[in-house]
């Protein structure tokens, strides 16, 4: 469960988020420049400007009236970027490993099983800069999931795939939805997607999102 | 062909440049993040601080030194008190003195390639687990690790050519604090040193194509990695 209400400012651009996702995967929609990446940056704890307050699962992340705000590296939240992110001085396998050591002890999934998970097998070997647009997200899936987190954040993952890779990574994250019992959070502009994978659908609209509301993902 | 006193004037050359590139780079990083990543009052007159060694006069720098550091300077009588640290007439001192020197040279090179680093991917390793500077010296260092290794060339050269400070702040003494330039500066001074001077000169050009050859070598090995 993920629970969240921000205010996010940014010179012009100002958001108020306010959601409370009943399911395990929020799809989070809306036009683009709204400010949907901007949520996910403040969720994860990379705007250090976002006020309010940020809940997964019970544990309290973010909740400045108390005092909470923990520091990115603490929140134990995957955040899989729209550009990917891959670290270019290391290959496919030293990306899958970098954060595993900060997975808390005993919860950390390993690497074969991200592996297979994601179908990374023949990658493995490969440096980052030879991967397509859909291998690179699957790369970048793998090295979050690696980190055991509590919450995964998926933004506009499926983008820049075609229609086989969208379908195919559609699959895994409604895989992940189910087999890691971890809340996730989409951004999404394609109604296909937020059918395929949601339990809830926020949008924001002019500045503002108020509130989620539950779907069946089909 | 070298007299004893040339001798070592190259090897403690080959030992103060060294040392002081050596020393000199964690100060440079650490100032070269500062004024590349964060936003802090007073940047400007930090950023000028940096740079303060490259406009003085190297004389005043070793001056400077001299006063702060000589045996009875503000910080060179405690230092040589509690630790048995000194710096003034002794190999440290020219060692100090080059640092000094090199300093805003090496943190301008290795600025400029952490500009060039994507901040984006150490804000990816932080929300991957990874402490600030975990992820700096993890995701941030290695990928600017040209502009690293430029730094320390550009150190070490500098360090090698280095002639004002340290004469000023640790004197000529042969065998103890006569570096090559000094070394060449007294046969320049005496009748009949053009020889030995010319001597001395062609080292210094072997030194620093030795150098610039190696960070070439080192600058390829580094590049073909990822």
């Amino acid at each position: 469960m993920i629970a969240f209400d921000l205010s996010i400012r940014k010179g012009d651009f100002a958001l108020v988020a306010r959601a409370r996702a009943l399911g395990p995967a929020l799809a989070v929609c809306g036009p683009s420049g709204a400010g949907k990446t901007s949520l996910l940056d403040a969720i994860a704890g990379l705007d250090p400007a976002a006020r309010g307050r940020v809940e997964v699962d019970g544990v309290v992340l973010q909740d400045d009236e108390a005092g909470v705000n923990l520091p990115a590296h603490r929140r134990r939240i995957g955040y899989v970027f729209q550009d990917a992110r891959l670290f270019p001085h290391l290959g496919v396998a030293g990306n899958l490993r970098y954060g595993a050591r900060f997975a808390p002890a005993g919860e950390e999934p390993t690497l074969d099983f991200v592996v297979d998970l994601l179908g990374l097998r023949p990658l493995l070997a490969r440096r980052t800069r030879d991967l397509s647009g859909g291998e690179r997200q699957r790369v970048a899936i793998g090295r979050a999931l690696m980190t055991a987190p509590r919450l995964l954040l998926l933004d506009e993952a499926l983008a820049a795939q075609d229609d086989g890779r969208r379908r195919d990574i559609l699959a895994h994250v409604a895989t992940l939805r189910d087999a890691l019992r971890r809340p996730i959070v989409f951004v999404s502009h394609r109604a296909e997607d937020v059918r395929a994978v949601a339990t809830d659908v926020a949008t924001v609209v002019e500045g503002r999102l108020d509130g989620a509301t539950s779907v069946q993902p089909s | 062909m070298f007299s004893d006193d040339d001798w070592s004037a190259i090897r403690l050359s080959l030992l103060v440049a060294s040392i002081a590139a050596l020393c000199v780079m964690p100060f440079a990083v650490a100032a070269a993040a500062l004024l590349a990543r964060r936003r802090f009052p007073g940047k400007g007159l930090f950023d000028a601080l940096v740079h303060l060694p490259l406009v003085l006069p190297p004389v005043v720098t070793g001056w400077l030194l001299l006063i702060l550091l000589g045996r009875n300077g503000a910080f060179g009588r405690p230092l040589a008190r509690c630790c048995g640290i000194v710096f003034a007439f002794h190999w440290t001192g020219a060692a100090l003195a080059a640092a000094v020197m090199a300093f805003p040279l090496a943190v301008r090179a290795v600025r400029l390639s952490l500009e060039a680093v994507d901040p984006r991917l150490e804000a990816a390793a932080r929300s991957l687990g990874a402490p600030p500077l975990w992820a700096f010296a993890t995701v941030t260092l290695p990928l600017a690790a040209s502009g690293l290794l430029a730094g320390l060339v550009i150190a070490f050269a500098k360090a090698i050519g280095e002639f004002g400070a340290t004469i000023t702040f640790v004197a000529n003494i042969p065998g103890r604090t006569r570096t090559i330039a000094s070394a060449i500066y007294t046969h320049t001074q005496a009748p009949g040193g053009d020889a030995a001077a010319w001597r001395l000169t062609w080292v210094s050009v072997a030194i620093a194509v030795a150098a610039l050859a190696g960070s070439e070598a080192l600058a390829r090995r580094v590049g073909r990695r990822g």
